[in-house]
């Protein structure tokens, strides 16, 4: 049977972005289910759908859902992380932008789930254009009845909020987003405790990211097992957003079973930019290890890749030709994590700008072999030990850059070849 | 309430920030949406004054909110041009063509990185991934993306500026 889209069947149908247009093609019907099942059997549909976290580290959704505490006093919180910075990511920008509900709905039926009765919006600063058409979306869902006191003609209450963040990456990173939400530097918090008991403002709370939440209204509405049905085995499930971009022809989000080969992506982005050959390319956004030419048939899946030693991530496959210089990507990417460390642990903090200092060594001719040698003794001690995954992030890139590439690069920096010549994308000559 | 502050942000400022009290547990979980009202009226950037009266409005020492503001890439504490133009220079834009597109910049401002072109028009810097890789390489020029760009056509949309 031919794969069907779901989470992107409403992205060239505008009528989507009202309540109206919306239900036409059955939405909010998920949320009448849900509101229809005791919370707990709306948990346990979910784990049992096999649904892994899509923001990046892949936990079990329905599992993260049953450690928020039942009966307590306080308060609860949905978050849904919309912060999307992870270089090559750009998915959750699509979802929000062209169906808004699909992600309102996701928010009320995790909230009903877990007993929260708001929702925290947390999308990056410079999403305007998406939370504008949130903000519409959320006020549209009000005057329907879909969000409020009683959501659907139900006794339960939810309000959604859009919270916007103002340019930092590590407020992804949950703890982070938490600690920016209340009004402080994104900096990540010592865990435990975790958020499903001590979140927002010290309140059970639960995050996940806006393809996860746009997930769950497909299983209430279609059953776990329709999502269980889809990808590769039981502990890689469901439909998949992969964000392609680089040198390839096509470039764009592509809804898939999760698990489908590089290849097969790539054909469907009408293959490489201009026919060239596959140099490289990063299978999980920029903190996921490149993989290789070598390597195009791996299937794009949570457990696959990290066999591989790399990573699902955000799906976000950036794609590099035979023109590419892999040191200089690499160096790009090290630049990126040493702006974006926060500075709290020491390893992150010297060791993501260490590496970008060797990397442009290399990159720019004044390297030698050694300095591929102290690279290779400095990406070990740069993640591990700190509060966060962004020193591990960082590793990525680079020891990948060194295992797959550094033969190649030792050869190059023996013949004195670096910088290597610049392949311009664009005839500068010919628009002066 | 005291005068410079009322002098500073204006009653519709105030108002606005004061309107999203209701949405969250705490005061200072206001210093966002706070802040970013408060740039967005000082022209794009938040001189000491605008830092001081969102610290009394939310009851926050003034040096925790400068804090705060140093910490995101978005906040501004020196004068920025009446527009402002991000470039994103991150991996999928850098491979289709965003470092000629800086060079571009370069030549037709005639100003570094962070620099304010002398009319005051136009000030630019590199930026990370604004999620918009699909369409590289891209800038984000004020509140809007400008997607697809050639040096040519980010050379016109610059002209245009006003
Ligand atoms: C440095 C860093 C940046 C992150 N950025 C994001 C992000 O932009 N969006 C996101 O959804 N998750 C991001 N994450 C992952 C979150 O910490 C968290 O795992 C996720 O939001 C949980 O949602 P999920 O279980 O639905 O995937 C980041 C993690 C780290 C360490
Ligand atoms: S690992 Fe890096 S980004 Fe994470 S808390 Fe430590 S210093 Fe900050
Ligand atoms: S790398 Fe430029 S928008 Fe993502």
């Amino acid at each position: 049977m031919a794969f069907e889209r779901v989470l992107t069947r409403n992205v060239d149908r505008p009528e989507a972005l009202t309540v109206r247009g919306y239900r036409e093609g059955g939405g909010y019907d998920a949320l009448a289910r849900a509101l229809r099942l005791q919370p707990e059997e709306v948990i346990e549909e979910v784990k049992k759908s096999g649904l892994r976290g899509r923001g990046g580290a892949g936990f079990p959704c329905g599992l993260k859902w049953s450690f928020v505490p039942r009966s307590t006093d306080k308060p609860k919180y949905i978050v849904c992380n919309a912060d999307e910075s992870e270089p090559g990511t750009f998915k959750d920008r699509l979802l929000m932008e062209r169906d808004p509900h699909q992600l309102i709905e996701g928010c009320i039926i995790a909230g009903w789930a877990v007993g929260a009765n708001t929702t925290y919006i947390y999308i990056r600063g410079e999403y305007t254009r998406a939370a504008a058409v949130l903000e519409e979306a959320i006020r549209d869902a009000y005057d329907h009845g879909v969000l409020g006191d009683s959501v659907l003609g139900s006794s339960f209450r939810h309000d959604v909020y859009v919270h916007r963040g103002a340019g930092a990456y590590i407020c992804g990173e949950e703890t982070g987003l938490l600690e920016s939400l209340e009004g402080k530097r994104g900096q990540p918090r010592v865990k435990p405790p975790f958020p499903a008991v001590v979140g927002a403002f010290g309140c059970p709370t639960v995050i996940n990211n806006v393809e996860t939440l746009c997930c769950v209204t497909h299983i209430l509405l279609r059953g776990a097992d329709w999502f269980k049905g889809i990808g590769t085995d039981e502990r890689n499930t469901g439909p998949k957003l992969y964000a392609v971009s680089g040198h390839v022809e096509r470039p764009g989000t592509y809804e898939h079973p999760i698990g489908i080969p590089f290849q097969e992506l790539l054909d469907g982005c009408g293959g490489m930019y201009k026919g060239r050959e596959l140099k490289a390319y990063i299978p999980g956004g920029a903190s996921a290890a490149m993989l290789t030419a070598a390597e195009r048939d791996m299937p794009l899946d949570f457990d696959s890749l990290a066999k591989a030693g790399s990573m699902l991530g955000s799906a976000a496959v950036i794609v590099m030709d035979e023109t590419t210089c892999v040191v200089r990507a690499a160096l790009r990417l090290a630049r990126f994590f040493a702006h974006e460390s926060c500075g709290q642990c020491t390893p992150c903090r010297e060791g993501t700008n260490w590496m970008r200092l060797i990397l442009r060594r290399i990159e720019s001719g004044r390297g030698s072999e050694a300095d591929l040698d102290l690279l290779a003794h400095v990406v070990p001690n740069v993640g591990g030990i700190s509060l966060c995954a962004l020193g591990d992030a960082a590793q990525g890139p680079v020891k990948s850059l060194i295992a797959k590439f550094g033969e190649e690069i030792r050869d190059n920096l023996r013949e004195r070849r670096y910088p290597l010549p610049r392949v311009p994308f664009f005839d500068l000559g010919a628009v002066a | 309430m005291s005068v410079e502050r009322s002098a500073f942000l204006p009653r519709e400022v105030v108002e606005r920030i004061d309107a999203l009290r209701s949405r969250y547990p705490t005061e200072e979980a206001l210093l966002l949406p706070a802040l970013h009202l408060a740039q967005n009226h000082c022209g794009g950037w938040l001189p000491e004054e605008a830092i001081e009266a969102v610290a009394e409005l939310l009851h926050l020492p003034a040096a925790k909110v400068a804090g705060v503001v140093s910490f995101y890439d978005m906040f501004h504490e020196h004068p920025v041009g009446r527009h402002r133009i991000r470039l994103c220079t991150n991996l999928s834009c850098q491979l289709r063509g965003a470092e000629e597109l800086l060079q571009q910049l370069h030549d037709q401002l005639g100003v570094d990185e962070g620099e304010v072109t002398s009319d005051g028009r136009c000030s630019f810097v590199q930026f990370e991934c604004l999620g918009s890789c699909d369409t590289a390489p891209m800038a984000m020029i004020d509140d809007d993306y400008h997607e697809n760009l050639t040096p040519a056509r980010l050379r016109r949309i610059v002209e245009e500026l006003d």
